[in-house]
């Protein structure tokens, strides 16, 4: 599949190759599919989890981007979008290597609590990684080096049916690479 | 593989009688390699009707194709019959002129089944008599040709008759759910779509992913799901025919691809899709995959449900501030219609096969809880009291309305009678179990 290889060529070429094994896609008559990129259905797939390869970084962006791992989750309140004053500055340092490293790509990831119905969550989920992407575009990222995903209530970070739970799982995650 | 279990929980208004009645039972059905199916009685119905189905004749007691076994399962499942347990049949008789009433009337038995199951040809024949035992009527009797394989299919289609004889609502128990479970601690875990009989024997893994899959749909023929799946870490919607597993991505936009629900006559989907991060809905042509926009909001427009005629689309929408149940007529060209107003939360709305009411998840006293609603008088009934209650499904017949629900910290299934007379628990051995979509009826008598 031509187009895989050319995508893993890039991908390589800018220092940013993660798990690109060319896969089976199904046949798709729509437009705009992503790549497939994680797990296969027959039962031995992985999660590719995120993108880790910095080959071809500077040691200078390799630190910067050390620096966010520990800093890459937003949390919610119950039933906001809003991003509260002490992830203000998470979002900026990410705004900060994006903007200063125009090559490099973040995904932003919309999680909810597992109350309510779980595709109304799908847009919630969706509704907090839009908030997340606006602040980023407000600080200087360009539109292309984002992209969102929602799982709603599907991803959670820890298990239990208390706010102790819930508030965990009520986040933005950061995830730096394509 | 996992095992289904089936726990009976009892309205509020008849618990202290049950508590007094309480009683557990369980049969174990050794059943083929695949699964087996638990049946843990742990509360009785009150208005339930006791029944007798006596082990038919020419068969070992116990296996996966227990006639009897499987037809007593089935009339409990459906809450409206107590079947007498079998160390109480005091006689087993097979046929018609064996039976003494009068052993089955000391029983309180208000009705009786017997068979038996002879080597017809090169396969089985299954013959079964149902008996008014006050009047010592018979009501129905049928010979029914199968072979080994066939012996649960044809038990169910026996559950079927009788059901269908004994209130006249035609029976489900020859259908199909689909469900979501899940295996392993989160971030690391394993999706599964699975189906099974209606009783929960015999799950077979239709696919599996590290990824989420949710919003399994049955087409209106009963022939393939559509579903959602993030398996290329972003969802899209996947159709797949069950007979051959063949899958066609259908729909693979950028941003979400959420919510299918297939039209009446099979031919399109219903979906949500996102635009810069805003939900609205939206009508794929399968055959063409034309697209065809139904909300504009900026509010989440999602969960989609088709009107028996297909004119009209019910949905959730927040467009008021809070989660409430919508209707969209398209060629009637208006704004859609806010249908609920009682509680600040309603969504999910899934139509009745008689178009008369929607399921939905509602937020009741502090509990998210399975009600109806009826579109007539605009009447919100609850009929849980879980605090997790969510994707209600109506069965085929209208009858029952399975769901998801909460056990301690696990997910499983649980049903409930549409007019919230009984509810009972479907609970899985292992994983989280969530989702539960019932099948149509079957195209034709199996």
């Amino acid at each position: 599949m031509k187009w895989t290889h050319a995508v893993a060529f890039t991908l390589l070429a800018v220092g940013l190759a993660a798990c690109t094994k060319p896969k089976q896609v199904q046949p798709d008559t729509t437009t705009q599919a992503p790549a497939d990129t994680g797990a296969q259905t027959s039962g031995v797939g992985v999660d590719a989890g995120p993108a880790t390869g910095t080959t071809g970084m500077s040691a200078a962006q390799q630190q910067a981007l050390a620096a966010l791992q520990s800093r890459n989750i937003v949390y919610f309140e119950y039933d906001s979008s809003e991003i509260r004053g002490d992830y203000v500055s998470v979002v900026a340092a990410h705004a900060a290597y994006l903007t200063k490293y125009p090559t490099a790509r973040v995904r932003l990831e919309g999680h909810t609590d597992e109350r309510g119905s779980r595709e109304y969550n799908i847009g919630l989920g969706e509704r907090r990684a839009q908030t997340v992407r606006k602040a980023l575009m407000l600080q200087g990222v360009s539109e292309g080096q984002i992209t969102t995903v929602s799982y709603g209530e599907e991803r959670p970070a820890a298990e239990g049916s208390d706010e102790a739970a819930y508030s965990k799982n009520r986040r933005v995650e950061l995830v730096q690479g394509p | 593989m996992m095992s289904l279990r089936v726990h009976a929980h009892l309205h509020p208004a008849v618990r202290p009688f049950a508590c007094a009645l309480l009683f557990t039972c369980a049969w174990l059905f050794a059943a083929g390699a695949q699964a087996q199916l638990r049946l843990d009685i742990t509360q009785g119905v009150r208005d339930a009707v006791p029944i007798a189905v006596v082990p038919f004749g020419g068969q070992t007691e116990g296996g996966s194709g227990d006639v009897a076994a499987v037809i007593a399962g089935d009339l409990q499942l459906s809450g409206r019959f107590k079947p007498l347990e079998r160390r109480d049949l005091v006689t087993r008789p097979t046929r018609g002129a064996d039976v003494r009433f009068e052993d089955w009337r000391l029983l309180k038995s208000d009705f009786l089944v017997i068979g038996r199951v002879a080597p017809e040809g090169s396969g089985l024949g299954v013959e079964f008599e149902l008996f008014n035992v006050q009047t010592g009527q018979q009501l129905l009797t049928q010979r029914l040709v199968t072979n080994e394989r066939g012996l649960r299919a044809t038990a169910h289609r026996i559950s079927d008759l009788i059901f269908e004889r004994l209130t006249g609502i035609r029976g489900a128990f020859s259908t199909r759910i689909a469900y979501v479970s899940v295996d392993g601690r989160p971030p690391s875990q394993r999706y599964r779509l699975i189906v099974a009989d209606a009783d929960g024997f015999g799950p077979r893994t239709i696919t599996e992913s590290s990824l989420p899959i949710m919003s399994p749909a049955w087409s209106p023929d009963g022939q393939s799901l559509a579903y959602v799946s993030f398996e290329g870490r972003a969802s899209a919607i996947y159709v797949q025919r069950l007979a051959t597993g063949e899958r066609r991505r259908v729909s693979a936009r950028a941003g979400i691809n959420g919510a299918p629900a297939w039209s009446p006559d099979g031919r399109k989907l219903a979906l949500t899709l996102s635009r810069d991060g805003n939900l609205d809905l939206y009508v794929l042509d399968l055959a063409t995959q034309g697209l065809t926009r139904l909300t504009t909001d900026s509010a989440i427009d999602t969960e989609p449900e088709w009107s028996p005629d297909g004119a009209s689309i019910y949905f959730t929408s927040d467009r008021a501030g809070n989660a409430q149940v919508y209707r969209i007529t398209p060629a009637a060209g208006q704004e859609p219609q806010r249908l609920t107003f009682t509680n600040g939360y309603n969504a999910r709305p899934r139509m009745s096969p008689d178009g008369q009411s929607l399921a939905l998840v509602t937020l009741d006293r502090g509990g998210y809880r399975i009600a109806t609603f009826d579109l007539k008088t605009r009447n919100l009934r609850v009929l849980t009291d879980g605090q997790q209650d969510e994707a209600p499904s109506f069965a085929p017949n209208g009858a029952a309305i399975i769901y998801a629900t909460r056990a301690g910290a696990k997910g499983t299934l649980a049903m409930a009678s549409s007019d919230g007379r009984f509810r009972q628990r479907l609970s899985s051995d292992t994983g989280d179990v969530r989702e539960p979509v019932w099948s149509p009826f079957p195209a034709a008598p199996r």
